[in-house]
């Protein structure tokens, strides 16, 4: 088959191309890299969404959050709501790859890969956030959790595009955290991540949300984890028990960053780190963007200026 | 089948007719012909062949060159004005920061990218800014002292 690329103008045009077998690319950054480590090759076929207008932005309508599926990491770590209401969401875009792969790469194309290591995937699952799917015949939505169905797999069939992700707006007493285990702060994929998004009622959880990331063949939710928390006063034994669920929780594979067994230890410790953060954001205390960089200083090694300034 | 496209690099329009396959780096590389952008890893690690586009770190080893069509497209070759080195250049070459040169091109168009949306950096944020970028002499403490001092020489120029 000949090759063909064509840049869409409109989502019609896109829809179309989509239709007749072509695949769509927006930054690049998971497709054409994918292609370059030998994971796939390019399609013969390629149609270029990065400039319809209606699939980007980011809307704060009253009853939550409209992400266009073109919406970069960049935008959503410079979003005033999400930094706020939804900071799981900003610690995650916060450490994808390196600032050039966060000036293009895109809310969407994180969502469609299903890679069970992708750091947006947790926060997103943990805020029950919605796919807005639409082909040329029609649209619905998928929540998350049915979107992926296994590693790089998802329920949407080829002719789909995804337009927006939907987030509902969490209850006031909210606070939330993305932490993930890394060997380098950039250019890093996840060996372990966790994301707890919790809700405080007078001194208690009244509700927590716990998912994994690269510990499963998709990201998912740990119920025994939440059931740990839930109900409890959110103290030591109780972070302790949850942690230990999700050490439990999880079936991690061994890889060249990791074995098995270490993610599955590494994973309770992550989860101790998620949980106190999430927990310490839902009292209203500043914990700052990304958790991952402030609960390594928090956990009593040195940053990374420090390290830098202890070697001078 | 190629596909006819123009590639804006360094303000200089050029028509070009290129497979839907090619990156934005064999495009600018080996169809317009400006080689100051290099190819490491060709996998979007290494950070050797980052561009600007649209103002925006991009690592063009990884980035379909017609998705750059009638964007601008900014190498290592666009940062002097002439023969005048931009201060980062010349900071480069002051502190040491350029040892075998292969990282330059993308260090000094990485650097840039940072200056421009962070005028007064941190060392912190200097590393990390810079750590898609590896220097396979590891010669980063140069690199970090001469990024450190463009932005001192802006910071106190405000």
């Amino acid at each position: 088959m000949t090759r063909s690329f064509a840049s869409a103008a409109t989502l019609e045009d896109a829809l179309s191309a989509l239709g007749a077998g072509a695949r769509p690319v927006a930054g690049g950054t998971d497709l054409v890299v994918g292609a370059r480590q030998g994971k796939a090759p390019l399609p013969d076929s390629i149609v270029a969404i990065d400039r319809i207008p209606e699939l980007g932005g980011i809307a704060d309508n009253n009853d939550g959050l409209r992400l266009g599926a073109l919406v970069t990491h960049e935008e959503i770590v410079a979003n005033e709501l999400i930094l706020k209401r939804f900071t799981a969401l900003a610690d995650a875009s916060a450490i994808v790859g390196s600032h050039a792969t966060r000036a293009h790469g895109t809310i969407g194309g994180n969502v469609m890969n299903a890679s069970p290591a992708m750091d947006t995937g947790g926060p997103l699952l943990c805020f029950a956030a919605t796919a807005r799917l639409r082909s040329a015949s029609g649209e619905r939505m998928l929540p998350l959790e049915e979107l992926w169905t296994g590693p790089g797999k998802i329920a949407a069939d080829p002719a789909e595009l995804l337009v927006s992700i939907h987030v509902p707006a969490p209850a006031p007493g909210t606070g939330s955290a993305y932490v993930r285990l890394e060997y380098r702060r950039q250019m890093e994929i996840a060996i372990v991540g966790v994301t707890a998004v919790v809700r405080l009622d007078g001194g208690s959880v009244a509700e927590a949300r716990i998912a994994i990331t690269a510990l499963a063949p998709t990201i998912r939710r740990v119920a025994a984890a939440e059931a740990a928390l839930t109900g409890s006063d959110g103290g030591k034994d109780a972070i302790a028990a949850a942690a230990r669920a999700v050490s439990a929780g999880s079936s991690p594979i061994s890889d060249v960053r990791g074995s098995a067994d270490y993610r599955a230890a590494m994973a309770g410790v992550i989860a101790r780190r998620t949980i106190e953060t999430a927990l310490a954001r839902a009292r209203g205390e500043h914990v700052s963007v990304p958790a991952s960089a402030a609960t390594w200083a928090g956990a009593g090694a040195a940053t990374w200026a420090g390290a830098g300034g202890a070697a001078r | 089948m190629s596909v006819p496209a123009t590639l804006t690099v360094n303000g200089t329009a050029y028509p070009v007719d290129i497979d839907p396959h090619m990156s934005l780096l064999e495009a600018v590389r080996d169809v317009v012909g400006l080689t100051g952008s290099k190819e490491g890893c060709d996998d979007s690690e290494c950070g050797a062949c980052m561009m600007l586009l649209d103002g925006k770190p991009v690592n063009s080893c990884s980035y379909l060159a017609l998705q750059a069509d009638g964007r601008e497209i900014t190498t290592v070759e666009g940062l002097a004005d002439g023969e005048e080195l931009a201060p980062l250049q010349r900071a480069l070459l002051e502190h040491g920061g350029v040892q075998c040169g292969f990282c330059t091109p993308g260090m000094l168009i990485s650097a840039t990218a940072l200056l421009r949306s962070n005028r007064d950096p941190s060392e912190e944020d200097v590393r990390i800014a810079l750590s898609g970028n590896l220097c396979r002499c590891t010669g980063y403490t140069g690199i970090v002292k001469a990024v450190r001092s463009v932005r001192s020489a802006a910071a106190s120029a405000t």
